[in-house]
């Protein structure tokens, strides 16, 4: 995984509620059991004009030109809601997003971008409207910086809207660690737990599952 | 020792070691994968070269979207299916784990095959690829879905580094009225507290009404706590649960069930435990519930008319944004609106429990002429036994089509679905829009609301059915004119 620590881009505003994992991916786009492949099939619901088409829907934000080479987005409550599938975190990955501002994350999505190299980045709603505003008025130029080292967000005209965001969950994204492997190094106090919990709870631990 | 919530006793035990700042590395008893989310998984983790910690605790099955016609195999309605369900059935054979395949008899929906075969016990730390995990914490478990880079995580390492939520009790208070349901219980919740309600809560549900469900209404309740944002829902397991989890496939047996009961009867919140915050309905005057829009939130009574911007509690953008969506205009009542299908089905609301009380109501009645009704059973352990009590036979005779086990069309994966702007009265447990079908309009209801609908062909209560909804009277104009 790539580590993310200071992103200035251009944001994309899709501030909608409950904008859910089958809109970021449709699952008529997850096609194959691969982790990429997947960013044509992004928001494709809203990007294309016909389903399973690949002809731009010019209304669609990220199809304008203002908003070309989109790192960020701004989003609504409860983004990423609905289905548990990773292929939405993929897809914004392979699309370019590297962080998401929004005033409330579904806790599967936050935890899958967090696992993936996107920044979820929880502000409140009236901080959003306030940098979306500022974005509109010049996507390219009024660019937006995430910097997960000061945990704050900037904009050039607006003071920096500071975020909290979990010791583990940051360091994560700022070395870009591999969470198995980080976990590996605490082997034999799994190992001693296990051992232990077995004593305790024996009907937990099957023999075998052929049954 | 203080007084301590049932979910607090679920972390301990299975904390392995503090990782700072509210972060637990949490042991994990039992894995459950499908062949949608969890094949990624473990091919990446076969790529990777590491073994799995415990294949004895992981099982999979083919649900999401395997057909669910008659004589089904490998072949599926969804484009490119096939390489989803073979490359899952070569992943699992060689991970040694237990799939429950396409002509398994144990195949069903994961939350549903779960707990009838006790795999989900209490007191376990359940995971799976699914959002719709916390389901199984009906029978007391610590279950919450994950990613499938979460789920490589608990099966290499047998653990997972999680996030400890905050702690909310939903008490239900007071006593059921005669055909309303657990399905009701949990659209009133998110219609009250909104589809966010429940972000970064461990939901305990607990309280007079909630005692009084049998298993499977509870596993219609904690079913939901996804769509209150909730990390999971659970219950504590109780003489109700002991009784439905004795003698299940993997269920322990003998002494080791009389060990794992005395434990299991610990599994409480103490008298005096404090919760983050807590939450009390009372259900006394709780009608049928059904959805209007495209959000679990918009769920209002069945008496109810479809609301004003006011009275919808959302933002003007995205009630226009539904209210479009669902070809609907202010002021209409529920009732009146015509439905073109029916589905019985999903993790939400297709057990048994849940077959029998729509039987109940299609009993000698037919649907209306033009709805397309189907009856997906939740796993063909359900099937076998609905057939065994003859009620597929009054599914197939009110014009039901009576289905193999899966997920089937509570979701479009690009092979079936219902038509554009068609209105489907759905058991499922997601309104979203295209959720079940590009631009399908999707109104979400318990298993009875699903029945009465499709005999009236129009939104409707099992209590608005009178015995001249027959099979040899159907005349639509007359119960309309009866006021309803």
């Amino acid at each position: 995984m790539d580590p993310v620590r200071v992103l200035t881009a251009v944001a994309a505003p899709i501030i909608r509620a409950n904008v859910d994992t089958d809109i970021i991916i449709p699952s008529r786009e997850m096609k194959s059991v691969s982790k990429t492949g997947l960013a044509a099939g992004l928001f494709a619901g809203w990007r294309y004009t016909a389903i399973g088409g690949r002809d731009p829907n010019p209304e669609f934000v990220l199809n304008q030109a203002s908003y070309a080479d989109t790192r960020i987005l701004l989003g609504g409550e409860n983004f990423g809601c609905g289905s548990s599938r990773e292929h939405a975190v993929w897809a914004l990955h392979e699309y370019g997003i590297r962080a998401v501002i929004a005033p409330s994350f579904a806790p599967i999505f936050f935890g899958n971008c967090v696992r993936n190299g996107i920044v979820p980045v929880v502000l409140p709603a009236a901080a959003i409207a306030a940098l979306a505003a500022v974005v509109q008025a010049d996507p390219q130029a009024h660019r937006l910086t995430v910097d997960l080292e000061r945990c704050e967000v900037r904009a050039a005209t607006l003071q920096a809207h500071p975020f909290r965001i979990e010791v583990e969950a940051r360091d994560m994204l700022l070395e870009g660690l591999d969470a198995i492997d980080l976990t590996l190094k605490n082997r034999a106090e799994i190992e001693a737990f296990l051992a232990h919990d077995q004593a305790l709870r024996p009907w937990i631990y099957l023999e075998t599952n052929r049954r | 020792m203080p007084a301590r919530t049932l979910f607090e006793k679920l972390w301990s035990s299975h904390l392995v070691r503090d990782l700072g700042d509210g972060v637990g590395l949490i042991a994990i008893d039992r894995i459950f994968l499908h062949e949608r989310t969890g094949s990624v998984a473990l091919k990446s983790l076969a790529e990777s070269g590491r073994a799995l910690a415990d294949p004895a605790r992981v099982f999979c099955t083919m649900d999401h979207i395997v057909d669910t016609f008659p004589g089904r195999g490998d072949e599926t309605r969804m484009p490119g299916g096939k390489a989803f369900i073979t490359e899952t059935r070569e992943a699992a054979r060689r991970a040694g784990i237990r799939l429950f395949d396409v002509r398994d008899p144990l195949q069903g929906i994961v939350h549903v095959i779960s707990p009838e075969l006790g795999i989900v016990l209490p007191g376990a730390t359940v995971v799976c690829p699914d959002s719709h995990t916390c389901t199984q914490g009906a029978l007391g478990a610590f279950a919450w879905g994950i990613g499938s880079t979460e789920a490589e995580h608990a099966l290499a390492t047998g653990t997972l580094r999680v996030s400890k939520p905050r702690t909310l009790r939903v008490r239900f208070e007071g006593r059921l009225p005669t055909g309303t349901t657990a399905k009701d219980m949990a659209l009133a919740l998110i219609a009250r507290h909104g589809s966010v309600g429940g972000n970064g809560f461990a939901v305990e549900f607990a309280g007079a009404a909630v005692r009084e469900l049998d298993i499977e209404a509870r596993l219609t309740l904690c079913n939901m706590a996804t769509e209150f944002s909730a990390v999971t829902g659970f219950i504590a397991p109780d003489e109700k649960t002991f009784a439905y989890l004795r003698g299940r496939h993997f269920a322990p047996a003998d002494a080791l069930w009389e060990h794992a009961v005395v434990h299991w009867r610990t599994l409480v919140s103490d008298d005096g435990a404090t919760f983050d915050r807590e939450i009390v309905i009372d259900v006394s005057d709780l009608a049928p519930m059904v959805t209007w829009g495209t959000s679990p939130e918009h769920a209002i009574p069945i008496d109810a008319q479809v609301p004003s911007l006011q009275q919808s509690g959302t933002s003007s953008e995205a009630y226009a944004r539904a209210l479009a969506y669902m070809g609907l205009e202010v002021g209409t009542p529920l009732r009146s609106l015509a439905i073109s299908s029916a589905f019985i089905g999903s993790c939400t609301n297709s057990r048994l429990s849940d077959l029998r009380r729509a039987a109940k109501i299609l009993q000698g009645r037919r649907v209306a002429p033009g709805v397309r009704a189907i009856c997906v059973p939740g796993s063909m352990s359900v099937k076998r036994a609905a057939e065994a009590e003859g009620l597929d036979e009054i599914f197939r005779q009110a014009g039901f089509e009576w289905r193999e086990s899966g997920c089937s069309m509570c979701f479009f994966a690009g092979g079936e679905s219902f038509g554009a702007r068609e209105r489907v009265i759905s058991s499922t447990n997601r309104n979203f829009e295209s959720r079940q079908g590009p631009e399908t309009r999707s109104h979400l209801a318990s298993p009875e609301t699903v029945a009465a609908s499709a005999i009236l062909g129009r939104i409707a209560a099992a209590k608005d059915l009178t015995t001249n909804d027959s099979m040899t009277t159907h005349d639509r104009s007359a119960i309309d004119g009866g006021g309803g």
